[in-house]
């Protein structure tokens, strides 16, 4: 018997052990939750059967068996290898596609991120996740490679640059903030933790000197360096680190009242009309009842009418009738919370915390760096599309048109993340396997 | 605390975020929960039913009926018997099937709105519908209620409602689509009073759209309030006598109550049929092809020349200027001679008169002098001021302005100003004998049967007006104190007896000349009258006639007017004469049997 198992199984350990079935129950888990969202979201105004393929749910079961297919062959018929081969000539390619959409695509709502051939539609931005996830591996894993020294940080920050400019460029802001969230893997690889409270400090500033004024952020900023200063300067034994303790937080004081004065400048000329709208109705600047404040509040109605346990699978009221917009794919979350209530959001959080919490964990005990940093990637682009999706529709987050992975209705969305997650499943296994 | 363990608390940390807000907005706030309801309640309208109008003696001009609709929400529509719902509903199949593609068509757009198959569906057809309605789930019946109308009387005057467009609900943003608004006559001037106040029921429906139960059981729900009722001065016989005597003529006649102003009748013909009111989006086309214009109201827009009743005006504002003396005589030999070859013609009548007989006679050439003094009157440097002196007394007797009805669209006629002579003929060239037709009520002289109607409630008045009217008082409704002020004309009262003498003569005889309205006495009535002949330039003459009666404490004064129909004595005279009749005594005299026979026979189309 054991010999006719044979070649697949040559290795010390089986399929059950080299390969983390409980990232893939999870994927599953999300991708039923979406293909069911998406029927509920549907149901009265396609009167389509739930896998009917003119119907959006059959539409996306259909994108689910493509995934699969594609899931399996990137787990048990590509050579691993390869995702460390490929990576240059892959970024590239993709990159000179997020430069070429930007001329030859049609204008969308003043984007300019899809090529179309006929009825196949893509977007760029989604396969550059995957590709800027195996450059940034690849460039970090690279013999000698130091985060620390000028020449690292700078390629590891251009690795990520390069494609979110493309993507501004796009007019696809939304998209490109996601790439921010890279700031977390190069935070893991040794990245001083400053940076990204430099980064939670200037948004911290930006918002109060949108919702206050000028000198209350001044001021507020100035108390904080103050505090810190004070809070710090004990622990420096010599006059010479004190000193430099001092300069450095004048320095940081300066830098920050510079953002407080630039504020007005970058929110009223640096930002486009929408994105300016879009966070004044978020910081409850403006109302907007018809534009982007109806989506928000309809979405917000939508959740919190959902209760502690929902109104039941099909029963909600406000996704179905239409009051949410873009009801199955950015706003799914809406018709969860509304169906399946607090419990129901709960579950889906968790679900997402926990895919999150097993991709850290596995890249983490991961020998090659190459497979650990490519974890955190992938890790990281959930968690930022997780975290402003549904920071969207509850109102924590201004309306940025992102999708929530593997839940959304789209193709290429559900693609992309399944690519992306069934890459590091499959890195990951071929470490099991040999380890 | 390693990097990765910071990096999972930050991850735990930005789930509860989440999650804490989620808490919020599910379990702790309830504001979402109540917008929620919002979005889910559905507001079934009641509609108020509008204000009835009433006429002077209480009988309903127009009241209200309810009739249905049927509506049909096509997602709920199965499989079902096209032919027994087509007899139920009194359409054809090739109807039903020709909608129901219609909506399969536009199924998307229409989602699980309700939509209307037919309207106005009678009370026999809902009935029969209702019985079989369980066997077409997806279709009912809705109550609406419609305007129906007891007498056809007073289409024109009534005015029709119909749904509001965009146009409309821009302007009144009050108003919703689907609602009814007063677009002409009584309906659109007393819009306020009449239209009331929409409630409505609130039931919650479910994520299919399926009516599931009241909301808080009715408790939020509100009445409707509905619209005030309405007393209008029309006496709705009166109206409904005076638009048959009109039938086949194209005209006006005008009734007004003199010691009040009321309005009795108010007739324009051709004018609306009530039942066609009632659908007048049907009719809507038919009526804007009609050559004769049945919407328009000419009691109150049309503008014609007021002909020989005018003379009344310039006798009175001659004895006022003190250019003429009730005694004063002037030759009138077939005419009046204005130059040595022009003669503005005169039917036969002995020669000289006094200014009565004058009136009684009508004889254009007396009135010719008259006019002569008044412009040639040495008070004012020129004709041109004495013009615009006789202009003010003209506009006193509400004539080239409006009178300020409260009848809709009046328009205001026309009295020349010496300006308009001076731009037509130059400042200082032209002079009484330029403008000589004015003395008869011709030339450059509009005026609507309205006004021609107060002239004879002046008359009547010995000198003032109310402001003539048509909605009375009424229980929570009162009308504007204006109406209830006399209005003097700029000559003085005790001028009009004479005046007066004329009209009676004119009607009665017993002077010294030929009297024009003989055929308009009533017996047992003292009765009063002025004809009128008016030129036309755009074919036959119009024929007007005023009169009021009694002479003394009168209680009706009418002017008729009948475009194209020749000698004022011959077609208006019998028209305000059996209408005055029809009033004061209910019956109609032996001796105007036949006047009433011709009348309502002889049709010109």
């Amino acid at each position: 018997m054991r010999y006719g198992q044979g070649t697949s199984n040559t290795y010390d350990r089986g399929l059950w052990q080299t390969i983390d079935w409980r990232l893939i129950a999870c994927y599953i888990a999300l991708v039923v939750t979406g293909l069911l969202s998406i029927y509920a979201a549907g149901h009265s105004t396609d009167s389509a059967s739930a896998f009917d393929l003119g119907g959006r749910c059959g539409k996306q079961i259909m994108w689910f068996g493509i995934s699969l297919v594609v899931d399996i062959v990137i787990l048990f018929w590509i050579n691993p290898r390869l995702w460390e081969v490929i990576p240059p000539a892959a970024y590239l390619l993709v990159f000179g596609l997020l430069v070429l959409v930007i001329f030859v695509s049609k204008d969308v709502k003043g984007s300019h991120s899809w090529f179309e051939f006929g009825p196949v539609k893509f977007q760029p931005a989604e396969i550059s996740k995957i590709t800027t996830s195996l450059m940034l591996a690849a460039v970090m894993s690279r013999q000698g490679f130091r985060l620390g020294s000028p020449k690292g940080f700078m390629s590891a920050a251009l690795t990520i640059a390069l494609p979110m400019a493309a993507i501004v460029a796009e007019s696809e802001t939304g998209s490109a903030l996601v790439y921010v969230g890279y700031i977390f893997v190069l935070y893991r690889e040794g990245l001083s933790g400053w940076w990204i409270a430099f980064l939670g400090i200037s948004i911290a500033l930006f918002i109060l000197t949108l919702t206050t004024s000028w000198w209350i952020s001044v001021v507020s900023w100035a108390a904080a360096c103050l505090v810190y200063f004070t809070a710090s300067v004990r622990s420096r034994r010599s006059l010479m680190l004190r000193r430099r303790l001092a300069w450095r937080t004048a320095a940081a004081f300066l830098a920050g009242a510079a953002l407080v004065g630039a504020t007005d400048f970058l929110f009223h000329s640096v930002l486009q009309d929408h994105q300016r709208t879009r966070i004044e109705v978020l910081l409850g600047m403006k109302e907007d009842p018809t534009g982007v404040g109806y989506n928000v509040r309809q979405s917000m109605i939508a959740i919190g009418s959902g209760g502690l346990f929902g109104k039941g699978f099909l029963n909600g009221t406000q996704t179905t009738y239409g009051f949410v917009p873009e009801q199955s794919t950015d706003f799914i979350f809406c018709t969860i919370g509304e169906e399946h209530g607090f419990v129901g959001s709960l579950f889906v959080i968790l679900l997402y915390a926990y895919m999150i919490y097993r991709l850290v964990q596995d890249a983490e005990r991961s020998r090659s760096p190459f497979t650990r940093i490519y974890g955190y990637c992938v890790a990281a682009c959930l968690f930022m599309h997780l975290f402003i999706n549904i920071g969207m529709t509850v109102g924590l987050m201004p309306v940025i048109g992102i999708p929530l992975p593997m839940i959304s209705y789209g193709g290429s969305s559900l693609l992309a993340f399944s690519t992306l997650i069934f890459i590091f499943l499959a890195l990951h296994r071929q470490e099991s396997k040999y380890f | 605390m390693n990097r990765k363990n910071r990096l999972l608390a930050g991850l735990g940390a930005a789930a509860l975020v989440l999650l804490a807000r989620l808490f919020v907005i599910q379990v702790i706030d309830d504001e979402y929960k109540q917008d929620a309801s919002n979005n889910s309640m559905v507001y079934s309208t009641i509609y108020p039913p509008r204000g009835v109008i009433y006429d002077r003696n209480g009988e309903i001009l127009v009241g209200n009926a309810v009739c249905y609709d049927i509506l049909v929400t096509p997602r709920d529509v199965g499989q079902f018997d096209t032919l027994a719902l087509a007899q139920a509903l009194d359409t054809t199949v090739e109807f039903l099937r020709e909608r129901m593609q219609y909506y399969r068509k536009y199924r998307t757009r229409i989602g699980y709105q309700a939509q209307t198959l037919l309207k106005r569906v009678p009370q026999q057809t809902y009935v029969k519908f209702a019985e079989l309605e369980y066997m077409f789930p997806g279709f009912r019946a809705q109550m609406r209620s419609i305007r129906e109308y007891p007498f056809n009387a007073g289409g024109n005057l009534l005015g029709y409602i119909s749904e509001v467009d965009a146009d409309y609900i821009e302007k009144h943003p009050d108003y919703k689509a689907g609602d009814y608004a007063g677009k002409t006559g009584l309906e659109y001037a007393m819009e306020q009073e009449l239209r009331g106040e929409k409630g409505y029921h609130i039931y919650l429906r479910d994520s299919r759209n399926r009516v599931q139960s009241a909301y808080q059981d009715g408790l939020q729900d509100k009445d409707a309030v509905p619209g005030k009722d309405i007393v209008s001065t029309i006496d709705a016989h009166l109206q409904q006598y005076g638009q048959q005597l009109m039938e086949g003529k194209v005209g006006s006649v005008v009734a007004i109550e003199p010691s009040s102003g009321e309005i009795l009748a108010m007739v324009s013909s051709p004018g609306i049929d009530v039942d066609v009111l009632s659908d007048i989006g049907s009719h809507y086309a038919e009526i804007a092809a009609n050559p004769r214009k049945p919407m328009f109201n000419r009691t109150v827009m049309a503008s014609y020349p007021p002909g020989s009743v005018f003379k009344l005006i310039n006798g009175l504002v001659g004895l006022q200027e003190g250019v003429l003396e009730p005694s004063d005589s002037y030759p009138c030999n077939g005419g009046y001679y204005y130059t040595a070859t022009r003669r503005l013609r005169c039917h036969e009548h002995s020669s000289p008169l006094k200014f009565r007989d004058a009136i009684a006679t009508s004889c254009n050439g007396y009135f010719c002098y008259v006019l002569k003094d008044i412009l040639e009157n040495d008070r004012f440097a020129t004709t041109a001021e004495a013009l615009d002196a006789w202009r003010e007394y003209v506009l006193s007797f509400g004539f080239g302005r409006k009178l300020g009805s409260d009848f809709p669209s009046e328009l205001s006629g026309n009295i020349p100003t010496s300006s308009y002579y001076d731009r037509l003929y130059g400042k200082g060239r032209w002079r009484f004998s330029t403008v000589v037709s004015l003395s008869i009520g011709q030339g450059e002289i509009g005026a609507t049967p309205l006004q021609i109607a107060n002239l004879a409630a002046i008359m009547a008045n010995r000198g003032y007006y109310y402001i003539p009217h048509i909605v009375k008082d009424s229980e929570g409704f009162r009308i504007d104190d204006k109406y209830r002020k006399r209005n003097y004309t700029l000559v003085d009262t005790s001028y009009f007896e004479t005046a007066v003498e004329g009209m009676y003569m004119a009607v009665n005889g017993g002077g010294t000349a030929g009297a024009t309205a003989l055929r308009a006495a009533i017996p047992g009535i003292e009765v009063c009258g002025k004809t009128g002949t008016a030129q036309n330039p755009h074919g036959k003459d119009n024929s007007v006639f005023i009169c009021f009666a009694p002479k003394d404490n009168p209680k009706i004064a009418v002017a008729a007017y009948v475009e194209n129909a020749g000698f004022g004595a011959t077609w208006a005279l019998p028209v305000a004469t059996l209408m005055m009749e029809k009033y004061l005594t209910g019956e109609i005299s032996e001796g105007h049997r036949y006047m009433e026979q011709t009348m309502l026979t002889t049709k010109f189309f």
